[in-house]
């Protein structure tokens, strides 16, 4: 039995003295959609890096599709795409050979109908024989996505793929991306557009200083930690006293009153009326994932912690 | 050895022969500069083995130095370009061993090393008649020395962070040691401290051999210079791999 597509058991890292892995345990079950979210610094780059071998953790141990990264380090990595955070490429060479290269290096020989499907897949098909370096910042990085999937691994790693990407870019390599997880790939991303993690992935880990401090499914983190709220912006008079108990307002003038659907929105309304106040803005806003970070990073024990 | 070695080391050689111009035709034209210069203002004073013109015995040092040298700055250049660059992660990042890394690195440095030493013989050839060489004694030498230098090159390649870094490794250790290796003399022409002291050059026996080779002369026995070139590719081999294995200052 293989178990977890990413299994992380109490890794540690220490860098001098800065302890970029403290005690982090994750499972990534088969065919996920998984955020790993956190300010910079956090270690989710030292925790992709242990899972790819890049870097070798102190304590603890990571699996790939059940094969540990150091034991069994061949098997993991066939098993492992990764598209590193930095744009990183050679310049002696063209996309096509780029490609055929990394796919040699797996054992791969006959690669030649899925590296054309990948250039297509990332619209690089008019650049595959240009060199690399002639190639703008968001095409190279299309190529390392590439050279991620040149494999076919069915654990898929981008640690922000999206940093500094045009849109259309971001829309096809997303829409590209879930196909390869409705096809039963596991998709591990970092990301720090959060809408993006929102609206594609079903479960969201958080760190900070080398810790996980939240673990849950999108669905749930966003219950907990956000609401839907009626905002509303009034033309000179103040908000009923019927609606103020349980409302905040902001900086800019905005009063944000919850609502759990529908009904209370239109009896806010109604109440609204009532008092005879004006309206001069009004919306409702969705739960939102940037708001559940925030808290989360906000809460006491999400406060860094120096090592000892 | 793993399918990927296959890859990596026709990556490596063709990393320098899109650059030929630089990696295999500077080296030999440098060959021929030494050549040129050092038997004009040499050749009438010394005869370095009986028979043998001072212009002849140089050609065969000539073109080890120049093998020593490329195969260095083959494995070291390719290492330290693709770190600074980061290139480098799309290799790690490949169910590559140890071992699959080292032959790659040390295979693609000797055969730039060859292709150069093969160049500059070729070359030379049109200017000096050189006897026909003893082809085994040739290739042993040729590859014992290229393969010494080429993990050398790997290691200084790992260990180096700058291209100053290894810029020093490069002048301060090979360069010298290629230089008083005996390529621009014999070394029984020397005062016995200075024989002494390229005898502790393992560089020296590749040269030597190497020339024995050709004139079937030389300063030490072939056999001799052929255990003790052998003996050094072992060792630094070994440490090398040893390095790989560690992950020093590739995986941290």
């Amino acid at each position: 039995m293989a178990g977890p597509a990413v299994e992380v058991r109490d890794a540690r890292k220490r860098f001098g003295g800065v302890r970029a892995l403290d005690g982090v345990s994750l499972a990534v079950e088969e065919g996920e959609f998984f955020a790993l979210l956190g300010p910079n610094g956090a270690g989710k780059t030292t925790l992709i890096s242990a899972l790819a071998g890049l870097v070798r953790p102190d304590a603890g141990r990571l699996r790939v599709m059940g094969r540990d990264v150091a034991s069994e380090y061949r098997e993991a990595r066939r098993l492992l795409g990764i598209v590193p955070q930095e744009i990183v490429f050679d310049p002696f060479f063209t996309v096509r050979e780029i490609l055929e290269l990394q796919a040699g290096y797996f054992g791969l020989r006959a690669s030649r109908p899925w590296i054309g499907e990948l250039l297509e897949r990332l619209a690089l098909g008019p650049k595959a024989d240009a060199n690399m370096r002639s190639l703008s910042g968001g095409m190279k990085r299309r190529v390392m996505v590439a050279q991620a999937l040149v494999h076919r691994p069915p654990v898929i790693v981008l640690d922000e793929p999206t940093a500094g990407v045009d849109v259309e870019l971001r829309q096809t390599l997303w829409q590209f991306v879930r196909e390869l997880n409705a096809a039963g790939h596991t998709i591990v991303l970092t990301t720090h557009y959060l809408e993006e993690a929102q609206n594609l992935c079903s479960r969201i880990a958080m760190m900070k200083a080398g810790r996980i401090v939240a673990l849950d499914s999108t669905r749930s983190l966003l219950a907990a930690f956000s609401e839907r709220v009626l905002r509303v912006k009034l033309d000179g008079c103040a908000l009923p006293a019927t609606l103020a108990a349980g409302a905040v307002q902001d900086a800019a003038g905005w009063h944000r009153i919850p609502v759990e659907n529908a009904a209370q929105v239109e009896s806010a309304l109604a109440r609204l009326r009532e008092a005879g106040a004006r309206v001069s803005h009004l919306e409702v806003a969705e739960p939102e994932l940037e708001e559940v970070f925030v808290k989360i990073m906000g809460r006491d024990d999400a406060a860094p912690r120096e090592a000892a | 050895m793993s399918g990927g070695f296959a890859t990596l080391f026709r990556k490596e050689v063709l990393r320098f022969w899109k650059v030929s111009f630089q990696t295999v035709a500077a080296p030999v034209l440098s060959a021929l500069l030494y050549l040129v210069i050092f038997s004009h203002a040499l050749a009438a004073h010394v005869e370095a083995y009986p028979g043998v013109g001072y212009t002849q015995f140089l050609v065969p040092g000539l073109a080890m130095m120049s093998m020593l040298q490329n195969a260095f700055a083959n494995a070291s250049s390719s290492l330290i370009q693709s770190k600074i660059t980061g290139n480098i992660v799309f290799i790690l990042l490949a169910p590559l061993t140890p071992g699959d890394l080292f032959a790659a690195y040390l295979l693609a440095a000797v055969v730039r090393a060859v292709v150069v030493g093969a160049g500059v013989i070729v070359a030379v050839a049109w200017l000096v008649p050189l006897p026909l060489p003893n082809v085994l004694w040739l290739a042993a030498f040729a590859l014992a020395g290229a393969g010494i230098l080429g993990a050398l090159g790997i290691v200084a390649g790992i260990w180096a962070e700058k291209f100053d870094q290894l810029a020093a490794f490069q002048n301060f250790l090979v360069m010298p040691l290629t230089f008083l290796a005996g390529v621009f003399y014999s070394i029984d022409s020397l005062p016995p401290f200075w024989q002494a002291a390229s005898r502790l050059n393992p560089f020296f026996y590749a040269i030597d051999g190497f020339r024995y080779a050709f004139f079937g002369r030389s300063d030490v026995s072939p056999w001799t210079s052929l255990a003790i070139a052998s003996a050094t590719l072992c060792a630094l081999s070994w440490m090398t791999l040893r390095l790989l294995r560690s992950g020093y200052k590739l995986r941290h």
